[in-house]
């Protein structure tokens, strides 16, 4: 299945209460391949991020990442509902950075870095701890090994937020408007990051409102609005010559 | 803006605040007021014959209240501990995605704090009056005389110590358990989503993410209920179990028909373990505080 997309979403629909966020997503990502979504907030962009990775469910289309539904297990043309222990097996694979860079206050950056190791994939202590400490030195942080995230700046926070993602080794990373609760100064360190990350042919969803980084480092932008896809392309195309109104009023607001 | 050498030259050297500071002549007319308070209801109190001194220097330390005073703590802590740890147990049901938890949770809690521990303490007392034994396995079936189970009789000298332990630890779990729950409704819903998208099961995500979180908000009010608790223990009698500090001060009281002395005596010992637990609570409030406090930035 070297050829499949890494993640396909056909016709994904997702409401909350009354209010339908997802009118019928259609995408797919392929594999090394980085995508930007863009669009206003409440466009439906980090819902559909969330349910890639079962954070929320969709109520229905299909969604699937390196083949294997999420949430669902097919069987004989029939759609069974994951245990806990698969579902959470499913969602190692899939690493996530959130806006809010939600750290564990009470561990340090390092055993940040290594809960997932010894937790869930039970690696010995001292493995993860190499480990740690080289994803650390990755994204730059390796002598604040033993601070915790409230002695940590923003992007520095952020940073290691994303080595604790990487050390599951995923398959696919998904960013959640990485560097909006950052302040300016701090947003380049984390962009640098994520760019090297892209550069080593990683799989990346980024929801960002950073036209910038879209422009430099994606290989295709996607612009959401109202919880449809209104136009996608390559970021050239998509951010310098848009078809769509909608789109040309957002670009002319955010650039 | 640059400044230039000849503008640092000129800057003030650093000089430190030179100031007559505000004066407080309220403090210290309150500060004397109580000091003399104070001291005029010590002297009356050395010399009042009721307080019988001399009783209360003789019985302080005497064995039978040296022993009455380990029961008492002894009931303390364990009741605390198994309330502790059922409280965490009832206050993870209470979040857990199985609507049969949930429920079990709220009803125990319903009961167990809906009415008085004193009460619940006489019905305990009264267990073997209710039940004369009590039976694990699946009953009505049976060949011959062999019982899917097993058999236990409530003799009627069941441990009065350990039906005291049972009737403190189950009421207090119920508190425990809303003490926790608020714990846990206080760790942000962040931290699940992170420790779940790292792939972690629900109850790892719990137990070494959220839990240790909610231990900073769960400790100080659970410092104040092992203080009540403490003071709970002098409820036992209603089992009726009278070995703890205050029944065995009364009974001792009786012998010598003063209750005062006896009552500074069981006073004392009260205020004595409470201020140890003070101390307690100061240093495991600091070890939870970490990641918190400025001081704990770098592990050492």
């Amino acid at each position: 299945m070297t050829n499949s997309p890494m993640v396909s979403a056909v016709e994904i629909h997702k409401s909350f209460g009354s209010n339908e966020v997802l009118k019928g997503i259609n995408l797919e990502v392929n594999k090394g391949e980085v995508l930007c979504l863009i669009g206003p907030s409440g466009s439906g962009k980090s819902t559909f991020l969330r349910c890639i990775n079962h954070l929320e469910k969709i109520d229905s289309g299909r969604l699937s990442v390196d083949g294997a539904i999420i949430g669902y297990r097919e069987h004989n043309g029939k759609l069974y509902e994951l245990k806990p222990s698969e579902a959470a097996k499913q969602r190692s694979g899939i690493g996530m950075v959130f806006q809010r860079f939600n750290l564990f206050p009470h561990m340090t950056a390092l055993d940040n870095v290594t809960s997932g190791m010894i937790r869930v994939q039970s690696i010995d202590k001292d493995t993860a701890t190499k480990e740690g400490m080289a994803l650390l030195d990755r994204v730059g942080l390796s002598e604040k090994a033993n601070h915790y995230p409230a002695h940590l700046s923003g992007g520095q926070q952020q940073r290691v937020a994303i080595a604790r993602a990487l050390a599951m080794k995923p398959k696919l990373m998904l960013f959640d408007e990485p560097t909006s609760a950052l302040d300016p100064e701090l947003v380049g360190e984390v962009l640098d990051v994520m760019k090297g990350l892209a550069q080593s042919g990683m799989t990346m969803l980024v929801v960002t409102h950073e036209m910038g980084f879209a422009k430099e480092v994606a290989d295709s932008v996607i612009f959401m609005d109202n919880g449809v896809v209104v136009e996608s392309g390559k970021p050239s195309d998509v951010l310098n010559n848009p078809q769509h109104e909608r789109t040309k009023s957002f670009l002319s607001k955010v650039i | 803006m640059l400044l230039s050498p000849s503008r640092l030259m000129a800057q003030p050297a650093k000089t430190s605040i030179k100031a007559v500071p505000l004066r407080h002549p309220f403090r210290w007319a309150a500060a004397l007021y109580f000091v003399v308070l104070a001291a005029a209801f010590l002297l009356d109190a050395f010399h009042r014959s009721a307080y019988d001194w001399k009783s209360f220097r003789k019985y302080i330390f005497e064995a039978r209240v040296f022993k009455a005073a380990g029961v008492t703590l002894s009931l303390t802590i364990i009741s605390m501990f198994l309330a502790i740890l059922l409280g965490i147990v009832l206050a993870v049901m209470r979040r857990s995605p199985n609507p049969v938890f949930r429920n079990v949770s709220w009803v125990f809690i319903w009961i167990f704090r809906g009415t008085p521990v004193y009460v619940q303490l006489v019905f305990w007392g009264l267990l073997s009056t209710i039940y004369h034994s009590f039976f694990i396995g699946i009953p009505d079936i049976h060949f011959g005389h062999f019982y899917l189970g097993v058999h236990f009789p409530i003799s009627q000298t069941a441990s009065l110590y350990w039906l005291a332990i049972i009737g403190l630890s189950l009421n207090e779990a119920a508190y425990m358990a809303e003490i926790v729950r608020a714990g846990l409704l206080s760790v942000d819903t962040g931290q699940e989503e992170a420790a779940e998208s790292l792939g972690m099961s629900w109850w790892t995500t719990m137990r070494f993410i959220v839990i240790p979180q909610a231990m900073r908000i769960i400790i100080p009010p659970t410092g104040n209920e092992i203080i009540s608790m403490l003071k709970t223990t002098s409820l036992v009698t209603a089992v009726p179990l009278v070995t703890d500090l205050y029944a065995r001060t009364r009974n001792i009281s009786d012998e010598i028909y003063n209750p005062i002395p006896l009552l500074m005596v069981a006073c004392t010992w009260y205020l004595f373990f409470t201020t140890i637990l003070m101390f307690v609570q100061y240093f495991v409030e600091k070890r939870f505080a970490r990641g918190h406090s400025p001081l704990s930035g770098v592990q050492s």
